[in-house]
């Protein structure tokens, strides 16, 4: 047991299960597909389950380390780890993807199992990026995974579909390739050698730092996204299936600001320092003045996606902050915002089924006709606000601790996001839950049956067992992210 | 008066005497055959190809063997370059079999044998050490591909396309022999090596041999089809009948870049800083033209034309950073070029494998009357087939680089050694332009994918063009899983056959 690849099933079960999934071909197999899938999404949590208990949270370096070589002309190896950063988001990718499969059961019709093998195969994808080691080997989960949610955009998606899954990937891709130019010039630099792990301890003056470090930004601002590189997002949101919303929310966007943590600070810790105070101040704007365009939206899954920016800005802020509360409260706001948002997408997406609408305007007194679902939503809606006792209040406050001791004016903008997302998110729920029934179509609504109600409360569980008892969360990345600090505070101007 | 003629070491050039000889058989049978369809004349040819290559890797020796005067050569380079020949040829002619036997004018033992003669051209520029040697082996396969162009003789497209090919393709001839003569006047020597003992040892005329060089560049640019000298390129593929298209796009490209290495790198690299700052520009233009020029196609040949512009100029990019002289200190010199030229070698071999595939792809959906060239004749193909738009998307998502599949590893070692060379700048201009050009390859898996198909009847393919298109799929995506064995081969041929 102890010699088991665990980070390559983590990897490699969905890919596995995605194509099986997709052998099954024609619309006449589909119930074979969705159980195929769901038996893989299954499979492929259950893989990263002994990853979690098996974690030793006092070690800060790299556990369940794989190392093979791969394209031994360039020494790029096939190098696998994880530490207390990246290790939750195995889990919670591997998660989201088995509620991702069980939002589709019903209302995906066409191509059910294209869609389905394409979120597995998505899902293995970024399982590879949080634990690739290796230069190549990331930069190629990285891209790779663009393929899949070009796909779901584009064939699942609205009418502007085409639009939006083009933005998408032209967007990430124009990101990614002065990415890997950096990765190339490091592998040089270094002598040969594309281990994320050589890199952080490798010299570098303060130019090729700030060279790299602006090449990094670029490629992971545009993933966050951060403002101003941030419109591919409500596009890509509101034109994607659930589905496809769901992983970009939850997962896709974590992938940028783990590129931070891996890349950026540790890499180029000097220039971190000396351009901390532009990314704080992309990141305020991101919190702030998205805040206020989450506000006058009137569709409801661009409002969300706004809201996902604004949060994001949170993450970033924490980042570079440099202190352990401020990047410990930044990862917990990841995951949390993981199962937030993911929730709101999942909710949204239960009244489009039954509206096909998603514009605010249309829909008021909701909880009248849908009571379970009017609950569960205005709980997650909550904690998007950041409710205390709701995950989304645990990273937000101490992202804002570490603020205040960082530069008061800073938390003050920061804690605004407090109020803002308070006012979007409420007077959201307001003119659509709540109040008299405002047209026949929500007089018709259905509550949501056993398999939507157990979708939500599996998330609502997550989001209240993380805002009451976050500890088992933040005990796993204290050991790492010390780590990571005390690898930052060492200047590699030699 | 023979007491002087030695008789020259044939064992090199086996597999070249094999073929020529074969051809002529063929060309023979071709005249008592009965049968419309050609099929003793294809399993023949075929057959000659398989033979060939096994010829080749059993008089492989992996030395540097010359004959007939120095004026042929054998090395693993020409070893590696030529099976590879070989194996596309072959792929390339079971993609059109279904084809040409559709159109009549074209299903002739002609077909067959006009392709083999084309191949012994490719196989002889692959090996020639001497001025003469490059010029015959072009000339064989130039003449051999107009007619092959101009074979549907009844199309005007075609006829116009054939024409229009033979007249570029003589004037470039014309400068690449122009400058060959330019060179044979500064150096006194028309084999390559000579070429090279004169330039390193004594040295030449600088402004004859410049001058030469420019033509001799000029030439070969209209080979590989770069721009400025590209303008042949789209309408060539775009008025050739797609099988024939194919066979251009393809395995030319492998001759191509065996005579670049052999003048450029083996004959003129002491010019080296002359002739890389010429290559950077075409290398960049190309890039530019290409991408920008194949977002505007709606015809899928005229659309693979661009990018194979852009790639020949993306393919430059490695030949151009293999001697640096600022850069690199005197004694890494050669390990940087091999770096370069072996990372431009591994970049031309995946490419000439997408683009099989994709032309493979446009023949597959093609049938008796109907080109299936057009970019919308692909719409929905995704509901009709999703196997095959499965395989088109790999191609497709391979050549625009994006990983896991093997255009992403080219675009990267080529990049690595752009890099290596300090030339930041230009890894930069390039992945400007592969970004453009992402454009239009997700174009095609959006009309495959996204678009409702306006042609839904059934496709039916045979088996051998299922299997072979998915096999070319599937080695596309294989090859990005495990690279390195191809890497490592190119690096293992160019490291036993060039001078550096």
């Amino acid at each position: 047991m102890a010699n088991t690849p665990l980070l390559s099933l983590a990897v490699w079960v969905p890919i596995v299960a995605g194509l099986l999934v997709l052998m099954t071909g024609s619309e006449r197999n589909a119930p074979l597909a969705r159980a195929l899938a769901l038996i893989g999404a299954i499979a492929g949590f259950a893989v990263t389950i002994p990853l979690w208990t098996g974690f030793n949270p006092a070690s800060g370096g790299m556990q369940f380390v794989e190392l093979k070589p791969w394209i031994e002309r360039y020494s790029v190896n096939y190098h696998l780890g994880v530490d207390g950063i990246s290790m939750l988001f195995l889990l919670l990718n591997s998660f989201i993807t088995i509620i991702v499969v069980l939002a589709g059961w019903k209302v995906i019709e066409q191509k059910v199992a294209q869609y389905n093998a394409a979120f597995l195969i998505m899902s293995g994808l970024m399982n590879g990026i949080f634990c690739a080691l290796d230069g190549v080997l990331f930069y190629v989960f990285f891209e790779a995974s663009l393929i899949p949610l070009y796909l779901i955009i584009g064939v699942w998606g609205g009418p502007n579909r085409v639009y939006a899954a083009f933005k998408f990937f032209l967007y990430t891709l124009a990101g990614s390739l002065l990415f890997l130019i950096a990765l190339i010039y490091l592998y040089i630099h270094s002598g040969g050698s594309f281990a994320i792990l050589e890199w952080h301890k490798l010299p570098l003056n303060l130019t090729a730092q700030i060279w790299l470090f602006l090449a990094f930004l670029v490629a992971f601002a545009v993933k966050v996204p951060m403002w101003p590189v941030h419109t591919w997002l409500p596009d890509a949101h509101v034109e994607a299936p659930t589905g496809g919303s769901v992983v970009l929310a939850a997962i896709a966007l974590k992938l940028g600001a783990y590129g931070f943590l891996r890349f950026s600070l540790p890499i180029a810790p000097d220039a971190s320092h000396e351009l901390s105070g532009f990314v704080i101040a992309l990141s305020l704007i991101a919190v702030v003045y998205i805040g206020f365009v989450a506000l006058v939206q009137e569709d409801m899954k661009k409002l969300v996606a706004y809201s996902s920016i604004s949060h994001m800005g949170f993450v970033t802020l924490g980042f570079f902050m440099f202190s352990a509360i401020g990047i410990e409260g930044a990862l917990v706001q990841m995951i949390s915002h993981g199962f937030i948002s993911g929730a709101m997408f999942l909710c949204i997406g239960v009244m489009y089924d039954r509206m096909h609408s998603r514009r605010i305007a249309d829909y008021g007194g909701v909880v009248n006709t849908m009571p379970k679902f009017a609950a569960l939503f205005v709980l997650f809606a909550m904690a998007n606000a950041g409710l205390p006792a709701t995950s989304g209040f645990v990273g937000e406050f101490m992202v804002i601790l570490g603020a205040v001791k960082f530069n008061f004016w800073v938390a003050f903008a920061a804690a605004s996001t407090m109020i803002l997302g308070a006012a979007y998110t409420l007077w959201m729920v307001k003119r659509v839950v709540f109040g008299a029934v405002t047209n026949a179509h929500v007089a018709e609504l259905t509550d949501i049956d056993r398999r939507e109600f157990f979708i939500l409360a599996l998330l609502a569980a997550c989001v209240l067992w993380m805002g009451v008892y976050p500890q088992p969360f933040t005990e796993v990345m204290h050991a790492s992210v010390n780590d990571l600090l005390q690898h930052v505070a060492n200047s590699k101007i030699k | 008066m023979f007491d002087n003629f030695v008789v020259p070491d044939l064992l090199p050039a086996l597999p070249e005497i094999f073929i020529a000889l074969m051809a002529l058989i063929i060309l023979m049978v071709d005249l008592v055959v009965k049968d419309k369809k050609r099929t003793v004349i294809f399993v023949l040819t075929q057959l000659t190809l398989l033979a060939c290559a096994v010829l080749q890797m059993y008089t492989s020796t992996g030395q540097i063997t010359m004959t007939f005067s120095n004026m042929f050569v054998d090395d693993l380079m020409a070893d590696l370059l030529k099976v590879f020949l070989y194996l596309t040829v072959i792929v390339v002619l079971f993609y059109t079999r279904g084809y040409v036997l559709d159109r009549e004018p074209m299903a002739k033992g002609e077909f067959y044998v006009l392709a083999l003669f084309a191949t012994l051209g490719m196989m002889v520029m692959i090996s020639a050490n001497h001025f003469l040697t490059v010029y015959l082996g072009i000339e064989l396969l130039s003449l051999s591909l107009y007619a092959m162009v101009a074979m549907n003789r009844d199309s005007v497209v075609s006829t116009e396309a054939a024409m229009k090919y033979f007249v570029l393709g003589a004037l470039a001839s014309g400068m690449l022999l122009y400058g060959m003569s330019m060179i044979y006047g500064a150096t006194g020597s028309l084999e390559i090596t000579g070429v090279a003992m004169q330039l390193r040892g004594a040295g030449a005329h600088k402004l004859v041999l410049v001058f030469g060089l420019v033509f001799l560049v000029a030439g070969l640019a209209f080979k590989l089809g770069v721009v400025p000298f590209h303008m042949w390129i789209p309408d060539v593929y775009h008025g050739a009948p797609t099988a024939v298209t194919l066979f251009i796009g393809s395995a030319p490209k492998l001759a191509a870049f065996a005579i670049v290495m052999r003048l450029l790198v083996n004959g003129l690299l002491t010019e080296a800083v002359d002739w890389q700052n010429m290559l950077i520009i075409l290398s960049v233009l190309s890039m530019a033209v290409g991408n920008l020029a194949a977002i505007a196609q709606t015809n899928l040949k005229r659309m693979l034309a661009y990018s194979a512009i852009s790639h020949m100029g993306f393919m430059l990019l490695g030949i151009v950073t293999g001697v640096s002289s600022s850069f690199t200190p005197q004694q890494l010199a050669p390990y940087v070029a091999l770096n370069a030229y072996s990372s431009a070698m591994f970049y031309v071999i995946t490419y000439v494998l997408m683009t099989a595939g994709a032309f493979g792809m446009i023949l597959l959906l093609a049938r008796a009357g109907f080109e299936a060239d057009e970019l919308s004749d692909f719409k929905g193909l995704n509901q009709r087939s999703p196997w095959f738009a499965g395989m088109m998307l790999i191609m497709m998502f391979s050549m625009a680089g994006v990983p896991f599949f093997v255009g992403f590893f080219a675009k990267f070692s080529v990049l690595q050694a752009v890099v290596a060379s300090g030339q930041i700048w230009l890894a930069i201009v390039a992945i400007v332009f592969s970004l453009i050009g992402a454009f239009y390859y997700l174009r095609v898996v959006k009309i495959m994918y996204f678009d409702q198909p306006d042609d839904t009847t059934p496709i039916r393919v045979p088996l051998d063009m299922r299997v072979l298109v998915s096999a070319n799929g599937l080695a596309i995506a294989g090859f990005g899983l495990f690279p390195h064995w191809l890497m490592m081969v190119c690096v293992a041929a160019l490291g036993g056959s060039l001078y550096l």
